[in-house]
């Protein structure tokens, strides 16, 4: 089964084809952080602006790279959320338009599922159940992946994702957008022990995550150094900001996989990219014997082949939508809250 | 040929299929805006309806501005998507001059105005000129973003001979009063007929469309009349510091 999905949840205009929810036919990804460095970051009517008139030609790029024609695909898919409003609803009024006029199913995908499913693209031995860790900009889920169909939840953010802690400090220590890779690449030639910064790991035996405290004392610090002219190296915040993170992401990630008897341990969402984190996991890893998985990095960041990946077990499970599908901005990762 | 014109600029949801001379169905709906949940399934009934299919359309037409911008947009990325699908061209029609059809025999000015917010509107200034069998719309005042009392001094200078005037549009709301009182020859369109219709849009378009005058799915584009508020306060910024 071949599947059309696209991919406008933020400031990514995407389009892939993928087969049976496993294999890349196409992958096209036009990516507007040229556009959006000025602002400092996304700026949601530019980015629905760019994707309405990028649309088509990612659309025509997709189907020339798999070297196929629209009466060659059995589905349209799409992001239905989470997202931008603005730029979920230019993919889900494209993705409709595609599937009522060629007269194919149309799937509305969960774009926190379609991370996870980034990996079923890495690795064809990739089965659930696994214990997947979904750290992206604006989501953090602990969730244990029974099978295709159920997901239960055991943690998630309770304020800020680790992914928007990454950008307003990254912000405020004058690295350009997008802030995520500018700390880490920071981090590896910073002192993490520089700053003691606080961990929180909130009541006991709870896997959800809060990253506002952490975040504004890092800015605490920084505006504190400058108030007081004291020298401070950026490299050393960033990693000591990161080691912060990676500390509570990977400690969380380890009691529950001991808790719940899980060896199989699958990282998902754009932060999955940061190098300090999949050493970090590779070494705890290592010590505990799981199988670790995370993609690579051109299906961490936002991109539509995840989407179609997952749309595919969507179908199969029957969740296919109607024409009446909208964007949901605020879509929280579908299952079982634990 | 047969044209599908979808308007989702403003709060009115509105989708028509014409043929020459002649509306074969229509649908409108005023009320409260979700149009990417309505449009579609709008569209499917009206298909179901009248028996046609949406590949028996020749080409697809959309209202491409002014007006909401997320409201543009879905109804911009419909027809994109409809016209890639089946490989038909796109015909554009601008959101005001939809609307000047709506009142496509009357002989004077049409001053259609879409609330811009912060006491602005879209607007422009038309007149049907010709005789009844080829009436051509020409502008007298180009699409733009005006503030209102710019409007009225506008319509003053154009219009020294205080000859009657028609407004019409989402504008009328808040503004309906004051334009009322430029001169005792103003006209408000009545509520019914000063909304958006894709009927007027396609009148509009089919013209377009039996000169040629298309556009292909990539090139289709939206007329905001105003860049977006993260733009306008860097240009802010930006000329501040060159001034």
């Amino acid at each position: 089964m071949k599947i059309l999905s696209i991919e406008s949840s933020c400031d990514e205009t995407a389009v892939a084809v993928i087969e049976d929810g496993r294999h890349i036919l196409a992958n096209q990804v036009y990516t507007q952080i040229a556009i959006h460095r000025k602002y400092g970051g996304v700026v949601p009517e530019i980015a629905s602006r760019n994707h309405v008139m990028k649309m088509p030609f990612v659309v025509q790029d997709a189907l020339d790279e798999a070297h196929l024609d629209f009466q060659d695909i059995d589905a349209i898919a799409v992001t239905k959320g989470p997202g931008l409003v603005g730029a979920l609803l230019v993919g889900v009024s494209e993705a409709k338009a595609l599937a009522y006029a060629l007269d194919k199913p149309l799937i509305g995908v969960n774009h926190i599922e379609g991370h996870i499913a980034a990996n079923y693209l890495a690795f064809p031995e990739l089965e659930p159940p696994f214990l997947a860790l979904v750290v992206s900009g604006g989501h953090t889920n602990l969730v244990i992946v029974k099978d295709y169909g159920l997901n239960v939840i055991l943690g998630r953010t309770r304020d800020d994702a680790a992914g928007e802690a990454f950008d307003k400090v990254a912000r405020v220590l004058g690295y350009p957008y997008p802030g995520g890779p500018a700390i880490d690449k920071a981090a590896q030639t910073g002192d993490e022990h520089a700053v003691e910064f606080p961990r929180a790991m909130l009541e006991d035996g709870s896997y959800d995550f809060s990253f506002s405290g952490l975040k504004s004392a890092v800015l605490n610090e920084i505006n504190h150094n400058k108030m007081k002219g004291i020298d401070f190296r950026k490299e050393d915040i960033a990693a000591s900001f990161q080691a912060a993170v990676l500390d509570v992401l990977t400690d969380k990630t380890v009691r529950c996989a001991e808790e719940n008897h899980v060896k199989k341990i699958v990282l998902a969402g754009g932060v999955s990219a940061n190098k300090g984190l999949r050493k970090r996991m590779s070494q705890v890893g290592k010590k505990h014997g799981w199988q670790l998985y995370y993609p690579p990095l051109s299906l961490c960041t936002d991109n539509a082949a995840m989407i179609g990946a997952r749309a595919y077990y969507d179908y199969q499970l029957g969740r296919t939508s109607d024409w009446h599908l909208n964007a949901m901005p605020g879509l929280e990762l579908p299952g079982v809250v634990k | 040929m047969k044209l599908l014109m979808i308007d989702t600029s403003t709060i009115v949801a509105t989708a028509a299929v014409v043929d020459e001379n002649r509306l074969i169905a229509e649908t409108i709906v005023n009320y409260k805006k979700k149009h990417s949940e309505k449009m579609l399934p709008a569209i499917d009934h009206l298909f179901q309806d009248s028996g046609m299919k949406l590949s028996d359309m020749d080409a697809f037409g959309v209202v491409n501005g002014p007006g909401s911008f997320t409201g543009l947009r879905i109804g911009m990325a419909t027809a994109k998507g409809f016209a890639q699908a089946l490989e038909k061209p796109i015909v554009t029609v601008s959101t005001l001059e939809s609307l000047a059809y709506n009142a496509c025999v009357y002989p004077h000015y049409i001053c259609p105005v879409i609330d811009a917010q912060r006491g602005q509107v879209y607007t422009a200034l038309y007149r049907f000129e010709g005789n009844t069998t080829n009436s051509i719309l020409t502008s007298y005042l180009s699409e733009g973003v005006y503030g209102i009392d710019t409007l009225i001094e506008e319509i003053k200078a154009k219009n020294e001979k205080e000859e009657p005037v028609l407004f019409l549009g989402d504008g009328l709301k808040k503004h309906g009063r004051q334009l009322s009182e430029i001169s005792p020859k103003i006209q408000l369109m009545p509520a019914y007929f000063a909304m958006n219709r894709a009927s007027s849009a396609a009148a509009a378009g089919y013209q377009k469309l039996s000169k040629g005058e298309t556009v292909n799915y990539f090139q289709a584009g939206l007329n905001y009349l105003r860049k977006s508020s993260a733009e306008e306060q860097m240009e802010k910024k930006q000329g501040k510091i060159d001034g």
